[in-house]
């Protein structure tokens, strides 16, 4: 089932969990805001990892300190907001001072941790883990160890009422984040001749440098992009959950190396859908049976890689 | 002869343990067709990955048009000039048939007049132009990496078995855009097994075998000494046809 180039099917079996599971949840009021709290989750998911799957794409890196730069960027949205009074107006200085910063430790990162170990998987493993344990404990020393709360602004707060519906105002912005993310990644990757280029040389980057491009200035800026926009992440986390630990990044981990997973390594396409479902499948378990919830996105991606061992959308990489 | 635009010096390349290249001297006249035929294992495919920079060359040099590009990054090397069509083809199967000429055109927009061209040769590309890549035969993908290395002029073109599991028909049309190519003062150096398009194409022709040149000439003199195709190719290349 394919519109053009578009595979459908994933988004019919997107559709089809959103839809299957309302006979099971029963309230239609409950379903809407059990599938507006996934959307929102997924799509805060999908901001963190999008990077990191390009990043694995295009150079075949496995980073594994990119939970640093969610903490980073959650720690410095607790700072700015303070700094700028914690209001709707502070809200943008302080997702943009969030990005700025992990930025910059991702073009450190990049520069003195990962650049010496290219093409060494093992080796990635072994120091960025180590790079994000001196991360997280230089977060002790600037922040300290205590948890901090990270307060929504006050017209972010609440929930908006449709009748029995009721929706978390700050689902909704993270909806419209999330949505304006997604759109200008597709915006930049389909329309862009350095989208063309990101897109080429996850597929194959050594015939993108045989043609006169340099991939490595390429993926430089990949993964800053990537790490920025996981600050963003980590500072609209934070925020979701109203409270920043040290442990912020780590804990999104598992959950974004699903997504990439069952996205396919390298497509964003992929992982936004898969970070939907992840989403939509943690709050509807969530609300269906408690205890399985914990599971249920590890047994969602062995379904998925069960049925597209390559996840949902294969870069074909060669 | 004219003079060369590529010119191979005592090139050796290894890849981990193994000695593939061990002492490479050729050149590569301007404006001319090389064949560069050898057996399989030869060093044939090292040499043009060595030339792009794709391999570091341990020893030797390598000069392109008067200048060392030996220890340059490959992105520097294609820059100058060159464009290579590798024998994986290398398409980007997610992009279009317009994107991966898109990317390919490195000095701007394309130019519609040599596409043009280029479908004269190649019209399945024209048929398929908003289609995936990764979509097309492998005849059509075949066309595309070298309507790719072709879609801009270049100085030298450097093409790895562009004939490999091709139909006669699909053959035939690779052979007649390479000649119109030639008529562009375009030079080539081609890796070949098929004698049809060496003898059809070739210019000139270098012969490797372990590594090593062992026969640099015309290709004229070389298609028709069945003697010393037997003693260099291990075959007769009428045979072989």
């Amino acid at each position: 089932m394919r519109v053009g180039r578009f595979d459908l099917i994933p988004i019919v079996v997107l559709a089809a969990v959103a839809l299957g599971a309302l006979p099971l949840v029963g309230s239609p009021s409950t379903w809407v805001t059990l599938t507006v709290a996934g959307l929102a989750m997924g799509l805060l998911v999908f901001i963190m990892a999008s990077g990191l799957t390009l990043v694995f794409g295009l150079m075949d890196v496995m980073n594994f300190a990119h939970g640093v730069f969610i903490a980073v960027g959650a720690y410095v949205a607790v700072s700015a907001m303070k700094l700028f009074g914690g209001t709707l107006s502070a809200l943008l200085p302080a997702m943009l001072a969030a990005m700025l910063v992990a930025g910059l430790l991702g073009a450190f990162f990049e520069r003195v941790i990962i650049k010496p170990v290219y093409g060494q998987h093992l080796k990635q493993i072994l120091i960025t883990t180590g790079g994000m344990i001196v991360a997280e404990q230089l977060i002790h020393v600037i922040w300290g160890p205590e948890l901090l709360p990270l307060q929504r602004p006050d017209e972010l707060r609440g929930a908006l009422l449709w009748g029995d519906v009721a929706i978390e105002r700050y689902r909704l912005a993270a909806v419209a984040v999330g949505v304006l993310v997604f759109a200008a990644m597709a915006l930049t990757l389909n329309r862009t001749k350095l989208g063309l280029l990101i897109r080429a040389g996850v597929e194959n980057a050594e015939m993108v440098e045989a043609m006169g491009y340099r991939i490595r200035r390429l993926f430089i800026g990949v993964f800053v992009a990537g790490s920025a926009l996981a600050g963003l992440g980590g500072a609209l986390w934070g925020m979701y959950q109203e409270a920043v630990t040290v442990a912020i990044g780590a804990q999104m981990m598992v959950l974004i190396f699903i997504v990439i997973i069952i996205g396919g390594l390298g497509s964003v396409t992929g992982c936004f859908v898969g970070a939907l479902l992840v989403g939509l499948v943690a709050n509807y378990v969530g609300y269906l049976s408690p205890k399985v919830a914990l599971g249920s996105n590890i047994l969602l991606m062995v379904l998925i890689l069960l049925w597209r061992p390559q996840g949902l959308y294969p870069m074909g990489k060669s | 002869m004219p003079e060369a635009l590529l010119t191979l010096q005592g090139v050796h390349t290894h890849i981990g343990h193994y000695h593939i290249l061990q002492g490479v001297d050729f050149a590569v006249p301007r404006g001319e067709l090389t064949m560069l035929l050898g057996r399989n294992g030869a060093g044939k495919t090292t040499c043009l990955r060595t030339i792009m920079g794709l391999w570091r060359a341990s020893a030797g040099s390598i000069q392109f048009g008067g200048r060392d590009v030996t220890g340059l990054a490959t992105p520097a090397i294609a820059n100058l000039g060159l464009g290579y069509v590798p024998e994986s083809m290398g398409i980007f199967a997610g992009l279009t048939v317009r994107e991966n000429l898109l990317l390919a055109a490195r000095s701007g927009p394309l130019d519609e007049a040599r596409l043009e061209w280029i479908f004269r040769f190649f019209e399945a590309l024209k048929k398929f132009w908003h289609l995936p890549a990764g979509n097309l035969s492998g005849g059509q993908k075949q066309m595309l990496a070298i309507a790719r290395a072709i879609v801009e002029p270049r100085k030298l073109v450097l093409v790895d078995e562009p004939t490999k599991g091709l139909a006669p028909s699909i053959i035939n049309n690779l052979i007649a855009a390479f000649a119109d190519l030639k008529k562009t003062d375009t030079t080539i150096l081609m890796v070949e097994q098929n004698f049809h398009a060496a003898r059809s194409l070739g210019d000139s022709v270098a012969v490797m075998d372990s590594g090593r040149i062992v026969h640099a000439g015309r290709m004229a003199g070389l298609a028709a000494d069945e003697a010393l195709q037997n003693r260099l190719l291990g075959l007769s290349l009428e045979a072989h046809q």
